[in-house]
């Protein structure tokens, strides 16, 4: 896979793959900005929102979510020892947003017009405002997390680089404010629909909800990235970050099965308050326990035992396993339990030019990843920087 | 079990719960301003389904022309809602079979508190004065959050243009209201199904209706408490609403208390979060300090007993040498003085 290296192999199975996507997401692009959204989208009145708010948004927020759980964990919580991890965090969530924001521009109807609610009218009732000025700000903070790396790479910018790892302490609180406030926000986004949203999915709780099961998310996705970059960039890794990588899968194994278990609680609770058994028995019942059995308490249950019996195989595995579960719970509740009552014939499903959009911005965040960690110090502390603290 | 369980949650977290009802208070001011705004009373038995009242929307809001003339009743054999294109629309409906059908039209609603204002992140839905709630495209992004909020699936997109795509709904005719005349659907009706008139009135007259013909409604005004109330009224004929397609569930809670906890526990997060998060960063800072002054304990008590050590052994020398001579014992005392010192040095080292 890791084409670099091997000279004369451009046409690997990987690079025909992306670049069919990319030049299809070409095409599709232009399709979408001369013709609108009506030309390549499924979207209708009905249904104002579909995959690219709830896989490109929504999904991508909560999957992204890496970055504040890691690097809360190393500077805040003061696990030290996870230091290599932090890099790789940032820079991935730093791509997952600056990605969410990319695929908005697809989706909204006028994009350029994106700035007016922060900068020309605010329209502070909504929870979609707060949304937007948390990733909006989060992004900026993201992007100063990562930038030491990045001028590390192009030497010669040591006085701005020696600022911002001083300012690292400061960027982490405010990431983890930010992030606390629109992860919870997502959840909350569908709070003003409880006639549109299956009641097994629309509790007070959702924001709650969405926050909690971001956390996990985030470390799955840093259990699971971890393990791929393992395998396609492991020249690039010191020892520091080997050293720390494995006691960090384990450690994020345990978290997020303490997470999971009290996420669990609170789908049962939300159950239980609002009495909403009867509805368990129905097909969407069965929907619901197959999210929440099948795709938190087993994995939770995984995460466990791979702690206790210090099995980083099954670790790895369950981190799989948790993504696909919060995939499958971001798209019941934005595609699945929304707009339950509709009639068939007026429910969503998304177009070719949708799922091709939302993939060439998967391949975009690939690509870009790898550019970077085969260029710029991710995987290993620079040499020139060995005795810095960041 | 409804509302700001979040703020509940966080509560705990040592929040107050005032800053929720100050978010709460605010959203509601902005109805109590409106007591004399206009609204209109739409009552399904008198409504013949003559699709007049879409006729003159589609020509007072210069609307495109349909693809089937409004005169062509044959569409209301499927069931339609309103688009880009369609401010409003009748519906058929056959609640008991073999009995007539009974006929509905549908429009925005014009909530007390719009959901679609309420969630707007940029403000371009505004309830005015006159009851209407309308709609700017000059700021409009085009979110679409609009739609997803509105509990009576009304605004509609214009999902078929690249540069000035705009939510499109009924504006209760704003334009007109402010020159003094009638909405025109409320004029184009020859059934006088349609009543335009102060909200209050209008609910006098819709309870005035009900009361006098027993039997004939459903003992309901529907919009004087959905969703914290509407400025468009509607009564129907018995059995039910929900048989003519009404969601008979939307609770009175209004969209903006919908959120409000949500939106509460802003400040609280922003606020509680820093103490917090720079509270644990001193325990784990405290914990790496305690571990390096236990660690200097450490080294300073070994270092204490290879002294201890040494002074010992000199005193048993000195005791073994009890009957030699002075300088045997001085030799003896230097020695064991030499050696206590070394000690000590390599117990520094340690
Ligand atoms: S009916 Fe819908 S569009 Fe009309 S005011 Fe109410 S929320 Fe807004
Ligand atoms: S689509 Fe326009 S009017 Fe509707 S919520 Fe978004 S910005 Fe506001
Ligand atoms: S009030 Fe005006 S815009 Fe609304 S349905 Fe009637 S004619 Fe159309």
């Amino acid at each position: 896979m890791s084409t670099e290296t091997q000279k004369g192999t451009l046409f690997t199975p990987w690079n025909i793959v992306a670049g069919i996507i990319l030049a299809a997401g070409v095409v599709v692009t232009i399709m979408r900005f001369t013709m609108g959204l009506g030309a390549v989208t499924n979207l209708s009145d009905n249904n104002p929102w579909g995959i690219w708010i709830g896989f490109d948004l929504l999904c991508g927020v909560a999957l992204a979510a890496g970055g504040y759980t890691t690097s809360a964990a190393c500077y805040i919580f003061g696990f030290k020892r996870f230091h290599g991890a932090v890099r790789p965090a940032i820079l991935t969530a730093f791509l997952g947003y600056a990605l969410v924001v990319f695929a908005l521009n697809y989706d909204v109807g006028r994009p350029w017009r994106l700035p007016y609610p922060i900068f020309y009218q605010q329209g502070t009732t909504s929870i979609l405002f707060e949304v937007g000025l948390c990733v909006f700000i989060y992004l900026t903070v993201l992007f100063l997390e990562y930038l030491p790396a990045a001028l590390e790479w192009k030497r010669g910018f040591d006085k701005y680089r020696d600022i911002l790892v001083k300012l690292t302490m400061g960027l982490t609180i405010l990431g983890v404010i930010l992030s606390t406030l629109h992860q919870s926000s997502l959840g909350a986004l569908y709070l003003i629909a409880p006639s549109k949203l299956h009641p097994l999915w629309y509790t007070p709780y959702l924001p709650v909800m969405f926050f909690m099961s971001s956390m996990f998310a985030g470390m799955s996705m840093v259990i699971f990235e971890g393990t791929l970059s393992h395998k396609h960039f492991h020249h690039k890794m010191d020892d520091e970050y080997n050293l720390g990588y494995e006691d960090l899968q384990m450690a994020f194994s345990k978290a997020a099965a303490w997470i999971m278990a009290g996420y669990l609680a609170m789908k049962l609770l939300g159950l239980a308050m609002d009495n909403r058994w009867q509805f368990l028995g129905t097909g969407y019942g069965a929907w619901w326990l197959v999210e929440v059995v099948g795709f938190v308490a087993l994995p939770c249950y995984a995460y466990a035992v791979a702690y206790r019996d210090r099995n980083l195989k099954l670790a790895r595995f369950t981190a799989l396993w948790t993504v696909l579960g919060i995939v499958l719970n971001r798209f019941n509740v934005s595609l699945v339990a929304f707009n339950w009552q509709l009639p068939s014939v007026d429910r969503y499903f998304p177009s070719a030019g949708e799922i091709i959009i939302s993939l060439f911005v998967v391949t975009i965040g690939v690509i870009a990843f790898r550019f970077i960690v085969t260029r710029m110090p991710i995987f290993y502390v620079h040499p020139a920087y060995k005795d810095s603290s960041h | 079990m409804k509302r700001r369980h979040f703020l509940g949650l966080l509560g705990a977290a040592g929040v107050t719960l005032g800053s929720g009802a100050t978010a709460k208070a605010a959203s509601l001011g902005d109805v109590k301003g409106l007591p004399n705004a206009g609204g209109v009373l739409f009552d399904a038995s008198r409504c013949i389904g003559c699709r007049k009242c879409e006729a003159a929307c589609n020509q007072v809001n210069d609307l495109p022309k349909p693809a089937k003339a409004f005169d062509d009743l044959t569409v209301l054999d499927a069931t339609r809602r309103t688009d880009a294109k369609t401010y409003t629309i009748v519906n058929k409906y056959v609640p008991d079979a073999g009995k007539p059908p009974v006929f509905r039209k549908i429009q925005c609603n014009h909530c007390m508190e719009p959901a679609c204002a309420s969630a707007c992140f940029v403000a371009a839905f505004k309830k005015s004065e006159t009851g209407a709630v309308v709609y700017d495209p000059d700021v409009c992004v085009g979110c679409r959050y609009c739609m997803v909020a509105c509990p009576f699936n009304i605004p509609a997109y214009e999902y078929d243009k690249a540069f000035t795509p705009r939510v499109m709904k009924c504006t209760m005719c704003q334009p007109r209201l402010l020159e003094g005349k009638l909405p025109g659907c409320v004029e184009a009706c020859p059934k006088e199904a349609l009543v335009f008139g102060k909200r209050r009135e209008l609910l006098n007259l819709a309870w005035d209706r009900i009361g006098g013909n027993p039997g004939r409604y459903v003992e309901h005004v529907y919009g004087e408490r959905e969703m914290g109330g509407t400025s468009w009224l509607t009564i129907a004929p018995k059995p039910s609403f929900a048989a003519l397609g009404m969601d008979e569930n939307l609770g009175t809670t209004s969209a903006p208390e919908l959120t409000s906890g949500a939106l509460a526990a802003v400040p609280a997060v922003a606020g509680i979060w820093p103490v917090l998060l720079t509270g644990l960063y001193a325990i784990s800072k405290r914990k790496e300090k305690i571990a390096e002054s236990e660690k200097q304990a450490a080294v300073s008590a070994a270092i204490a007993k290879a002294s201890a050590d040494a002074e010992a052994k000199l005193s048993e020398e000195l005791a073994k040498a009890e009957v030699a001579n002075k300088r045997r014992i001085e030799v003896e005392v230097k020695k064991a003085l030499e050696a206590a010192a070394k000690a000590g040095e390599e117990g520094e080292d340690a």
